[in-house]
């Protein structure tokens, strides 16, 4: 994770876009100044950085059904469960699956996990928008790269 | 079993917090019920899911914008009613459907 960034994911584990479903993988930091006001004694990760890792993972999963020809906006977060404590150092595995895809707009529900523990749940609806910016395209591109997504799942069906 | 309009109705009111009783076939979803494009969405999802259906909100959109279609067409809910009772038609009548 940098979280400075915002950049919650670290890489992907599997994308199956026969069942539209992802596994991902998101380290948490040993240390950051969030964790020294969230709380003190007692760090643990935030549950809003928790909604946006599942709505992260649920947007690679898109971008890959959807070939990267448009990109996923977070609208509408339901039923966002925050389960159990997540602390600093912890690996948290998130996996999503996409619901529903409508007309311009796309459903999903994510489960994050710390081992075999889950530990925060969502259904997440994006709006699916063309890129606004060129510039944001080539971002997801050099994030697609670092973070392992595998392009050969889009480019072979 | 229910009208399809009662079944959005049912879905708008759910949805949008909005007394079942002020929802008639006659309101507008826009101009008399106040439902924006985000509560749409919700209520989209609603629809596609409980019809089995894609709506096809960026051409009925795009129709608007072009001036080819009026917003009544598609958000009075007796319109919209009979727009998902097309498009339900017409998956039944696909191939494999």
């Amino acid at each position: 994770m940098q979280l400075d960034y915002f950049q919650l994911i670290d890489r992907i584990v599997d994308l199956n876009l026969d069942e539209k479903r992802i596994t991902v993988e998101a380290e948490v930091p040993t240390n950051h100044t969030i964790f020294e006001g969230h709380f003190p004694g007692f760090p643990i990760m935030p549950g809003v950085l928790l909604t946006e890792a599942m709505a992260q993972s649920s947007g690679w999963l898109i971008l890959g059904v959807l070939k990267f020809e448009r990109m996923p906006f977070l609208a509408i977060v339901k039923e966002a469960k925050m389960r159990g404590f997540v602390s600093p150092g912890q690996l948290l595995t998130i996996e999503a699956k996409l619901e529903h895809e409508g007309s311009g707009f796309a459903v999903t529900k994510a489960k994050g996990r710390v081992g075999k523990e889950l530990k925060c749940s969502a259904e997440i609806t994006f709006g699916l928008a063309p890129f606004p910016d060129p510039a944001l395209r080539v971002h997801m591109d050099a994030m697609a790269n670092k973070i392992g997504f595998p392009l050969q799942a889009i480019t072979h069906d | 079993m229910s009208s399809t309009f009662d079944q959005i109705a049912n879905i708008i009111a759910e949805t949008c917090d909005i007394p079942r009783d002020t929802i008639k076939p006659e309101s507008h979803a826009i101009d008399d019920l106040g439902i924006d494009s985000l509560d749409f969405l919700d209520i989209a999802f609603a629809i596609d899911k409980a019809f089995g259906i894609k709506m096809p909100l960026e051409k009925w959109t795009q129709e608007v914008n072009d001036g080819k279609a009026t917003t009544e067409q598609y958000f009075v809910l007796q319109n919209l009613a009979d727009r998902i009772d097309e498009l339900v038609a017409a998956k039944n009548a696909a191939p494999g459907a």
